[in-house]
């Protein structure tokens, strides 16, 4: 197996979670558990934000500070709104008949339960086989916006481009598909 | 009384042989020309009648001829005087092996001795004369060819019997025998009482004829050989005797004498001896010519010529003047026998029934002058009864032709005028058979029965039986030569005489029923010394023997008084049809019992047909629920077994497989409800799946 | 417990979240938000193995986080664009109505 590729020497005290990371993490995942089960789809939506703006300060908690500023913008400031305003154009806010919940709700409970428990035995299992992983860095890295365009004008330039094109051509396609199209509606 | 077996043959004396004679070399030809005759008529069609009597008449006279040659050499033979000064015995013996099983042959051939020699002479000289008779008689009948055909195949059988060296070829001859007399008296199988009495006939020598097997296997084990001379080594030749009488066969018997008594029941069957006398009777329903050829004259005689051939082996152990087991039964059966027939005849009113009992009776006398006479006394016997009963039947066969094909001798009378030569021919053959003295023959050779019963050591009983069947045998004779001949003409056509080739045969044996009986005096006992191969002179002084002049004047005494009673009774007078007879208006009630033969055939109704008739039953039983049952328990198996392999091939099979299909089919339809169109499926299936494989992947890379 | 198996426990707990929200909805809007929420769950795996991983100066991980959140955008858009459109046609957004691709 070789050495693992976390290792503390000297067998060093880990540092334990923060008080700040519980609280961020019960907000966030309160967020999410609301955004799957209320049954306004707006109220979902707002929630979603709720749990958008807690990731990002978990990113923030994490110095990560570009992401969390990006999180922000993007995934709160266009993707939440994007969100709202399409379930306004098709009508989500008006309570289905049926209940919100489909058919055989419980399968997908079970599998998704399934997965977490996977996910989990997995985390803890290389927990226990890998000790001492995942404690106290050296530093906190210094992280500058200098440094992040540097990396995406040098590094990376060529995943940017990419990017570039794929968000031109999502740009395109969400106009095109979402346009009027005169003899189809009638 | 010279024993032949005690005479010694020429072979073993080691004295070179002379060559054999021709005849004796084509012996065979005689027996075997009627049978070609037959199988050739067998294939001629109905209307080609001159030809197949042609045939018939013409192989019978050349083995007549033959014959009478093979018996001139015979009696030439007699002349040789060797050396040592006594005649050899005359026997020329030819053995032919048929085939071998390892050590044991069995071997067929023929014997040319003095009894052979007389027997040959009187079987195709008699048979003959009965052929031309039938020409006649058979005329009107549409059988003609069928009937010669069968005739002349029971002449070669016959014939067969008589010269036969080998008991087997004997047997042989002996069944053949047997199935040309049962397809005679069927011969007009379409009447259903024909075919009855041929079927009893057969079954009834039948059952004799199993004890004769027996008795043969028997003497075959102990003695290896069947043949009956075989230079010393023959089965009846004092070697093999010797160690027969050695072996003891229980109940006090000797192995000699057991054989003996087996082979003499074959005989008595053969011989309509009681109690298997049942069938002759019965057998008259044959044509005429069939019941004297073979009913009176010659297949009955076979029984008595058997016992004849074989008698060294019966008699063999007696001392001198005594006499075996076997001799002693067959004495007893015979004298019996002669008795209760000659009861019995007394009462019948159909002729032809009249002459067959009178022909077991006098049956009876052969067989009773063979046990205490010896051979050459039954066999003189035999051969004057086959001149005189063949004489009586064609006789009676000539009166039925004439009367209408009337049988009932109650319907006839008067025929003394309307048929003259048949009267006269019948009234010699009558009163050769009563035993009328001096002049007939029946006389002389009964009286050399009774001189040897008179003289038997064992007992005096079979005499005074013997006598007491001669007085009823001139009764009855009386009775129906009374009936048919004298009185007033009773019945509804008038009588015409036959035709001359009908009489001319009768002529023939009437003259030699009266000649025979000079070969047999006493004073000139010809017939006896030829048989045991000596030379014999004409002696007055045979006469003078002590007690024979008192025997003859008993039995003269004895017929005259039989012939007046009958007379009294009967003569003279004709009764009308539906009369009592006269005897019966004396003694009602014997007479009953007399003319229903003694309750006989009933007995056997009840008991043997009985029996048989149950074991019918219980095996009919048997084969339908038992074995029928096995097999049809079987084929119900077998059935149950196709059905359950049905049941296996439609359900199981079948099923199955279509089942296989259906849950094919409906797993497919399962299948596809997984495709149900909504994405979320999709989307939980993906995720389950990748959480098994992540999971997979875990578990099996841990450390 | 580290660090890193918390944050990375409650990622998985979001991403479980979300996929459990994506499979149980009617309307096809929340199994987008499901979705969203899974890609911020594989964002916050990325950003905390970046962090308590051997090399953070290499910046690979919030590179990889940044693109992320880029596509996760536009993939929203055309999402939420094609969610319309086929309101615009079956007048529902109710996922459980949607079988046309059955069979």
């Amino acid at each position: 197996m070789g050495h693992p590729a976390f290792s503390v020497s000297h067998r060093e005290q880990v540092a334990p979670m923060s008080f700040v990371f519980y609280v961020l993490a019960a907000v966030t995942l309160a967020g999410a558990l609301a955004a799957v089960l209320l049954k306004n789809t707006v109220h979902c939506a707002l929630a979603l934000t709720v749990a958008f703006a807690g990731l990002a300060l978990l990113y923030l908690e994490l110095d990560a500070q570009f992401a969390g500023f990006a999180q922000i913008l993007v995934y709160i400031g266009a993707v939440a709104i994007l969100i709202v305003f399409a379930i306004l154009l098709t009508k989500g806010s008006e309570t289905p008949k049926d209940g919100v919940y489909s058919k055989n709700w419980l399968a997908g409970l079970a599998i998704a339960a399934g997965v977490f428990a996977v996910l989990g035995w997995a985390v803890l299992e290389s927990a226990r086989v890998l000790p001492g992983s995942g404690g106290t860095p050296t530093a906190a890295p210094a992280v500058t916006v200098l440094q992040i365009g540097n990396a995406l004008m040098g590094r990376y330039v060529l995943p940017l481009e990419i990017v570039a094109l794929l968000l031109t051509a999502a740009l395109i396609g969400a106009v095109i598909v979402a346009m009027h199209e005169k003899e189809e509606t009638r | 009384m010279l024993m032949q077996s005690d005479l010694l043959t020429l072979s073993s004396l080691n004295v070179p042989m002379p060559p054999q004679a021709w005849i004796v070399r084509w012996l065979w030809l005689i027996p075997v020309l009627p049978i070609i005759a037959s199988g050739i008529i067998s294939l001629l069609k109905q209307p080609q009648r001159k030809l197949s009597a042609g045939l018939a008449i013409g192989s019978l006279s050349f083995s007549f001829l033959l014959s009478f040659s093979a018996f001139a050499h015979r009696m030439g033979e007699r002349a040789l005087l060797l050396d040592f000064g006594f005649n050899p015995m005359a026997r020329d013996v030819v053995n032919i092996t048929w085939f071998q099983v390892g050590a044991t042959s069995v071997d067929l051939g023929w014997v040319l001795d003095p009894l052979t020699a007389v027997m040959l002479v009187m079987v195709s000289f008699v048979g003959l004369l009965i052929f031309i008779y039938s020409v006649g008689y058979m005329e009107h009948d549409e059988n003609f060819t069928r009937f010669f055909c069968f005739m002349s195949l029971f002449a070669g059988a016959m014939l067969g019997v008589a010269i036969a060296n080998s008991l087997l070829l004997l047997f042989m001859c002996w069944e053949l025998v047997g199935l040309t007399s049962y397809l005679l008296i069927g011969f007009w199988y379409q009447r259903p009482s024909a075919a009855a009495a041929a079927k009893k006939a057969f079954l009834t020598t039948r059952v004799g004829d199993v004890l004769f097997l027996l008795g043969m296997v028997w003497l075959f084990a102990q003695t290896g050989t069947l043949l009956f001379y075989k230079g010393g080594a023959g089965a009846i030749e004092p070697a093999a005797l010797t160690a027969l009488l050695a072996q003891h066969a229980g109940l006090g018997l000797s192995a000699a004498g057991a054989i003996g008594l087996l082979i003499f029941a074959g005989a008595a069957g053969k011989s309509g001896q009681f109690p298997l006398h049942v069938w002759l009777p019965d057998a008259m329903e044959g044509p005429t010519p069939v019941s004297a050829l073979i009913h009176a004259a010659t297949m009955v005689a076979a029984g008595v010529y058997l016992i004849a051939r074989v008698y060294p082996l019966m008699a063999a152990g007696a001392h001198a003047g005594g006499s075996t087991a076997a001799l002693t039964v067959v004495t007893w059966v015979g004298a019996f026998t002669a008795v209760f027939a000659a009861l019995i005849a007394v009462a019948q009113n159909d002729i032809k029934r009249i002459l067959a009992y009178s022909t077991i009776s006098q049956l009876g006398y052969m067989m009773a002058g063979l046990g205490m006479g010896g051979v050459a006394v039954g066999m003189f016997h035999l051969i004057t009864h086959a001149f005189f009963k063949a004489l009586l039947f064609l006789g009676a066969g000539s009166v039925i032709h004439g009367c209408h094909e009337e049988q009932d001798v109650r319907r006839m009378g008067g025929l003394r005028t309307d048929m003259p030569l048949t009267f006269v021919t019948y009234a010699i053959g009558m009163l050769a058979l009563c035993g009328f003295p001096l002049l007939f023959s029946g006389f002389w050779s009964k009286d050399g029965i009774l001189e040897a019963a008179e003289h038997w050591s064992v007992a005096k009983t079979p005499f005074y039986m013997l006598v007491f069947g001669a007085l009823l045998t001139a009764f009855y004779m009386t009775r129906q030569v009374a009936y048919v001949f004298f009185g007033a003409r009773r019945g509804s056509e008038p009588a015409h005489e036959s035709p001359r080739v009908m009489t001319a045969p009768l002529a023939i044996l009437a003259f030699f029923a009266m000649a025979l009986g000079l070969i047999g005096m006493p004073a000139w006992p010809w017939f006896r010394a030829f048989l045991e191969g000596r030379a014999m002179g004409f002696d007055w002084h045979g006469f003078a023997e002590p007690g024979l002049l008192a025997l003859m004047g008993t039995s003269t005494l004895v017929v005259f008084l039989g012939l007046g009673l009958g007379w009294w009774l009967y003569g003279d007078k004709s009764p009308a049809p539906q009369e009592p007879d006269a005897l019966e208006r004396l003694a009602p009630m014997p007479w009953g019992w007399l003319r229903d033969r003694l309750y006989v055939d009933e007995l056997y109704g009840v008991t043997a047909i009985a029996f048989y008739g149950w074991w019918a039953r219980v095996a009919d039983w048997l084969d339908r629920r038992v074995w029928g049952g096995a097999v049809a328990g079987v084929a119900g198996a077998f059935h149950g077994w196709a059905r359950f392999n049905r049941f296996l091939d439609t359900n199981w099979v079948d099923g199955g497989f279509d089942k296989g299909c259906e849950e094919l089919a409906s797993g497919g339809g399962l299948l596809s409800r997984v495709q149900n169109g909504r994405v979320q499926t999709y989307l939980r299936i993906l995720a389950a799946a990748v959480v098994g494989l992540v999971a997979i992947l875990i578990w099996s890379s841990r450390p | 417990m580290t660090p890193l198996t918390g944050y990375l426990l409650v990622a998985a707990l979001l991403f479980s979240i979300g996929l459990g929200g994506a499979l149980t909805r009617r309307n096809a809007i929340l199994v987008l938000i499901g979705i969203e929420l899974m890609l911020n769950a594989a964002n916050l795996n990325l950003i905390a193995f970046w962090r308590y991983g051997p090399h953070p100066e290499a910046l690979t991980g919030m590179m990889f986080a940044i693109f992320s959140i880029a596509v996760a955008a536009a993939e929203a858009a055309v999402g939420l664009g094609l969610v319309i459109q086929i309101h615009r046609h079956a007048h529902t957004t109710d996922l459980d109505q949607m079988n046309r691709m059955r069979g």
